[in-house]
């Protein structure tokens, strides 16, 4: 292999303290890793809370032990933590600050991401934000009741509930702790993707993974700063008097407030500016790790690369203009809500652009169904599932029944939540042999695949049909309203599949943990991929390629390339074929 | 994107090795020394303009807000009336012109900090870091003209005190708190790395280090010139 050894001196040595090494570390490969268990266990603290709600909603009156009796107004208190965690704590913090973190500067031949020491203050950053938001569970009042939307007057008038008091500004506060964090962290990703690829690795030769953190950073640095703006002026609204949310003459438990003015459509329009994108920044990676796999794993090229690139962006730049498909109800004019639809309609151009092309690339390839292409299909399955109920909620006029009810939350757990999880995990099966240097246990994770797929879906369809019968979202207790009766069998199904997924997932972290110690014992490219990661030692050294920087000399998929001795080829090959010169080829050159 | 690097090549200023092809240098981000400072130097320009999108993405929510509020009305349940609370702010507006040429002349200054320290960096490359002579002292008449516009915002906000305007008192006046903090923090940000760079004189950190902070701040400081005459600007023809 033609790489040239250069000034392997001048790189950095690798810290030895365990503070510096595990705790403050500036390698890439530790934040990222950070990141992850720090989705992890801010996905068990919303799966646990979302539990909670399942258990309420079904048998209002129980008491659990330790928790106590759930009251209407804890049940929305656990509807906004679980929101909260899971979007930002781990849909944002997984996929992208986690795994990107971890493989972006690998895959494009970086010894470490631009700026080291912005990493580490990202990851602390968030972890910050993280602390804070737990933190709203055990202040006076307790967490907020506002939900992930934060909508005011709610969650401006610290006297509007229980936890409308500190819990709220507590949870505000994390929010744009989390903004600060999530620009720095974005700011770090683009200018790596930028100037940090190896010789070779144009833009067009980038993994599609690394095409989709480069976007979803892009995202992030427009969006975030959206929110922390609005997310300072909540904190003024609430703290200081200010107008900017609340209107005059809102009554509060009886009290007139002294505000007076404010619109709160103008938090819905700065909070939505930010949270439709924010969707994509999680589903974007997954799409990325989704791309990987099933070309990976159908030893076939990924089917129409450019048109895949292309597809990312207009995904990523249409989703900056459809915030107002969220906002239907709120009385805009009808001109503006049918220029939302129609945009939002215009983003399943290319999200069908992206589903074909993963269909064309698994058809008549030669699949081999390991645990990550089981969960990279589970992913198209789901995006498919939840992405054909999206142009029902585009149309003004079908929204307008179906908003706030329980079809939006099939909707986006299906799209959103589900299957950027499913990106998560077949991220996490795909690259934990790189990560550990041990392999994950195959039985374990089919059982885990299969749980987790019928879990899901059984949790998640049923919802559809409670939304078209009216059950309002947001609501604790539907017992007692007597046109709800009739769904009492389908909540009970829902709740008993909820169980289930969530037992099934403790496979998963037992996985996780014995397999890093257990497993068995992996090679440095158990899957014969092609992408540079793999040709680097497991797990990667401190610098990631021990002081020799790679040169990049092919696409990212060339797997079942005609008439080479292997169905892969690397990147870092020099021979057109990988190893095979028939006589009339030269050797590349490196671009 | 960065402005391409002025630094002229000079003899054997490279540090007399091949150019590494683009950023695929090992140490780069965090070594101190002089070979791959172009290398460096233009890396931070970079996550500096990227950083400053950011920033700008904060500044135009915050336009957006402010434009939306102003035109925000209330309706009276009684009468049916709508009514709009926006009342344009009156400013102190010589205070403010002053302050402005402050920060503007804050701006030249670090600017000349910036060319001195260039030149300083060519000849310390040249004949040794001992030979180079000490520039003239930009960088703290920088960040002096710097406090000064801060000292002076504070006595804007006291004035408007004075007068009775607080920052619940209209929407107006909060936007102005609220816009004028939030520069000033930016501002502050900026003061601690250009002390950063001082600091680093009387630690005896390379000069290559010193210029590095020095222009990537340069950028920061410039773009917060421009964005504190945007905000007085909308504070005057969109009040
Ligand atoms: C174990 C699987 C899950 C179950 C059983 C579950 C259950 C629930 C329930 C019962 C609600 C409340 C609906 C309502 O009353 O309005 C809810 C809301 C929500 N969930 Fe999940 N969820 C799960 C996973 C996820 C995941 C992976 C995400 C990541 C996006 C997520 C994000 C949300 C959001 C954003 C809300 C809305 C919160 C709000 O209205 O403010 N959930 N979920
Ligand atoms: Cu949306």
């Amino acid at each position: 292999m033609a790489e040239h050894i250069e000034h392997a001196a001048h790189a950095h040595a690798a810290p030895t303290g365990f503070i510096r090494k595990y705790v403050f570390s500036l390698d890439h490969k530790v934040i990222g890793i950070q990141y992850y268990f720090l989705a992890l266990a801010s996905v068990f603290i919303g799966m646990f809370l979302s539990l909670l709600m399942r258990i309420h909603l079904v048998w209002p009156g129980v008491s659990l032990p330790l928790i106590g009796e759930i009251k209407p107004e804890t049940y929305l208190s656990l509807l906004t933590m679980h929101g909260t965690f899971m979007v930002f704590f781990v849909l944002t913090t997984a996929p992208q600050s986690g795994f990107g973190n971890y493989f972006l500067p690998i895959q494009i031949g970086a010894p470490d991401m631009a700026f080291p020491v912005l990493n580490m203050l990202s990851f602390w950053t968030t972890f910050l934000a993280f602390l804070v938001a737990i933190a709203a569970f055990f202040v006076e009042g307790g967490a907020p009741l506002h939900g992930w939307t934060g909508y005011p007057p709610l969650s401006a008038v610290p006297s509007a509930g229980p936890g409308e008091a500190l819990g709220a500004d507590l949870w505000v506060l994390s929010i744009a702790i989390f903004c600060v964090a999530s620009l720095m962290g974005a700011l770090n990703f683009i200018t790596t993707v930028l100037d940090l690829r190896c010789k070779g690795m144009s833009m067009m030769r980038m993994p599609l993974t690394v095409w989709a953190w480069f976007i979803t950073a892009i995202l992030g640095l427009l969006a975030f700063g959206v929110l922390l703006s609005a997310g300072i002026l909540l904190l003024l609204d609430r703290n200081l008097g200010t107008s900017f949310f609340i209107p005059g003459g809102t009554v509060v438990n009886g009290t007139l407030l002294n505000h007076k003015g404010g619109s709160p459509l103008l938090w819905q329009h700065l909070f939505w500016f930010f949270g439709h994108p924010e969707v994509y920044i999680a589903i974007l990676p997954g799409m990325g790790v989704a791309s990987q796999l099933l070309s990976t794993f159908s030893r076939k090229p990924i089917f129409g690369y450019k048109a895949m690139v292309y597809a990312i962006m207009a995904i990523g730049g249409l989703g900056f203009v459809v915030w107002g498909h969220h906002m239907f109800m709120s009385g805009m004019s009808p001109y503006s809500a049918f220029a939302f639809s129609l945009m939002t309609m215009a983003i399943g151009v290319p999200s069908a652009i992206k589903t074909f092309n993963w269909l064309g690339t698994i058809w008549r390839g030669r699949v081999h169904f390991d645990s990550p292409m089981l969960f990279a299909v589970g992913f198209v399955s789901l995006f498919v599932s939840g992405g054909l109920s999206g142009p029902f909620l585009a149309q003004p006029l079908l929204d307008i029944y179906l908003h706030d009810t329980f079809f939006v939350v099939a909707h986006f757990h299906l799209i959103m939540g589900v299957a950027a999880i499913f990106g998560i995990f077949a991220g996490t099966y795909y690259w934990f042999p790189k990560m550990f240097g041990r392999m994950m246990n195959e039985a374990l994770a089919q059982a885990h695949f299969w749980l987790t797929l019928i879990g899901t879906y059984a949790i998640f369809m049923p919802m559809h049909y409670e939304g078209m019968a009216a059950r309002p979202r947001r609501y604790s207790q539907l017992t007692e309203v007597g046109w709800l009766q009739q769904l009492t069998g389908v909540e009970k199904f829902v709740t008993y599949a909820a169980f289930i997924t969530i037992a099934a997932q403790f496979i998963f972290v037992f996985n996780l943990f014995w397999s890093m110690f257990k497993g068995k014992k992996a090679t440095d490219n158990p899957w014969n991929a092609t992408t540079l990661e793999w040709t680097t030692a497991t797990p990667p050294p401190h610098d990631n390629f021990a002081g020799v920087t790679p040169t990049v000399y092919h696409g990212p998929y060339e797997y079942s390339v005609p008439g080479a001795p292997n169905d892969f080829v690397m990147q870092t090959d020099p021979t057109p074929h990988g190893g095979h010169v028939p006589s009339e080829d030269k050797p590349l050159a490196a671009e | 994107m960065p402005a391409s690097l002025e630094l002229e090549k000079h003899g054997g200023g490279g540090g007399g090795r091949v150019p590494p092809p683009r950023g695929g240098d090992g140490g780069g981000a965090r070594g101190d020394d002089a070979p791959d400072f172009r290398e460096r130097l233009n890396r931070y320009r970079l996550g500096m303009a990227i950083g400053l999108i950011g920033v700008i993405m904060v500044f135009v929510s915050l336009t957006s807000a402010f434009i939306v509020r102003q035109g925000t009305t209330t309706r009276d349940p009684n009468t049916g009336i709508e009514t709009v609370d926006w009342l344009p702010i009156t400013l102190p507006t010589s205070a403010l012109v002053l302050n402005t040429l402050l920060l503007m002349a804050s701006s030249v200054a670090l600017e000349m900090a910036r060319r001195s320290l260039k030149r300083q960096y060519a000849v310390a490359e040249a004949v040794g870091d001992s030979e180079a002579q000490a520039p003239a002292p930009w960088l703290a008449i920088s960040v002096l003209l710097g406090a000064g516009f801060l000292a002076g915002q504070l006595f804007v906000w006291s004035e408007l005190r004075r007068r009775g305007v607080y920052l619940p008192t209209n929407p107006s006046s909060s936007f102005f708190y609220l816009l004028t903090a939030l520069h000033g923090v930016h501002l502050l940000g900026g003061m601690i790395a250009l002390g950063y760079a001082q600091a680093t004189a009387w630690f005896h950190r390379s000069i290559a280090q010193r210029l590095l902070v020095v222009d990537v701040t340069g950028i920061y400081w410039h773009f917060m010139a421009l964005l504190w005459l945007y905000i007085f600007g909308l504070f005057q023809f969109v009040k």
